[in-house]
């Protein structure tokens, strides 16, 4: 397993392994300077589980790694969509899935466009990013006119790749299902703060646990599948008509899905990544 | 067990099961640790990394 900060989660993932017997070891991403040509598998083994907070240290990890013959989980190609909400979207909609709609334009004017088409309210989001950080709904045009002005002083290139979203109208919760190996092994509702309309339990959301219908359960490993991804987080949205694939996260959080569930999601991410060994 | 922050003096816990890569905090100032060596004269802190624009899962 490879991390660069020791969240509960690998914590979990650490303890999981030892219960199974399964010998996992743990490197510390930051401290690695790594070629292609060296024996990686030799010291690493085989398989690894990419647990990088940091989303560019995690995907240019497993590029190297998957480079020196090595299995990641999550693939670098799944990483590189997930951690990139248009590359998502796209994914998502090629696959034929229900999600919100969006538009991408590349100047501050075009922006501006694509909002009118749309129609207000709009969610700007930026296209690698996490937690809610900079995730902005908009609901009248001189507030979208100066937050794209303080995005295009943003200086960073990627930010002027503008991503906008229909807002949906929904409760104040999203769907979380954690999917392992093509398996639903957790789903949770995640409960805005009072004071805050985003879900994320980054920036203070509520989980309870949540019994979905197979339909809904069906969609999240449609969504898990259309990305490749093997241990992900899919997050669900409930619009007034119908349930949309909002984000699938590669390196899941489950904190929030395991305690007010019970289920122990890192047993079963070890328990997967074990069968995978196998193979 | 407990280690002196380097920031205000403090006490900062550490759990008896820590392991190498654990982040710990000061509740006197709040600066986080990351354990980086568990020597004989006990746990070793480094300021752990600051949250970047592509921290996320």
């Amino acid at each position: 397993m490879f991390y660069d900060r020791l969240r509960w989660e690998e914590k979990e993932l650490m303890k999981a392994a030892e219960k199974e017997g399964f010998k996992l070891k743990v490197a510390d991403t930051k401290s690695l300077h790594l070629n292609p040509s060296q024996r990686l598998n030799e010291e690493f083994g085989s398989l690894a589980l990419q647990r990088c907070i940091s989303h560019y240290r995690g995907l240019y990890l497993s590029a190297l790694l998957e480079t020196a013959g090595l299995r990641v989980i999550n693939s670098f190609k799944t990483t590189h969509i997930c951690g990139d909400k248009l590359l998502t979207s796209l994914t998502l909609f090629k696959a034929g899935l229900p999600i919100p709609r969006f538009a991408v334009a590349f100047t501050s004017e075009a922006a501006i466009k694509a909002i009118e088409k749309l129609g207000l309210p709009v969610v700007f989001k930026p296209v690698v990013g996490s937690h809610g950080r900079f995730v902005s709904m908009v609901n009248d045009m001189s507030l979208a006119r100066s937050l794209l002005e303080h995005i295009e002083a943003l200086g960073n290139g990627l930010h002027r790749v503008h991503y906008i979203q229909e807002y949906i109208d929904k409760p104040s919760r999203d769907i979380r299902v954690v999917v392992v190996g093509g398996e639903v092994v957790a789903s949770i509702y995640r409960y805005a703060p009072d004071g805050e309309w985003r879900t994320n339990v980054a920036v203070g959301g509520r989980a309870e646990p949540c019994k979905l219908p197979p339909e809904v359960e069906e969609l999240a490993l449609r969504a898990a599948e259309a990305v490749g991804g093997e241990v992900v987080g899919v997050d669900l949205m409930e619009s007034k008509e119908e349930v949309l694939v909002n984000e699938v996260n590669p390196t899941v959080e489950f904190k929030g899905a395991s305690l007010s569930t019970g289920i122990d999601v890192a047993l079963k991410v070890i328990k997967y990544v074990k069968e995978v060994a196998k193979k | 067990m407990k280690v002196k922050c380097p920031e205000c003096g403090g006490d900062v816990p550490i759990p008896d099961d820590v392991v190498i890569g654990e982040i710990v905090s000061c509740p006197d100032c709040g600066q986080e640790y990351e354990v980086y060596e568990l020597s004989s004269e006990g746990p070793r802190i480094k300021p752990a990394e600051v949250a970047a624009e592509d921290w996320g899962e």
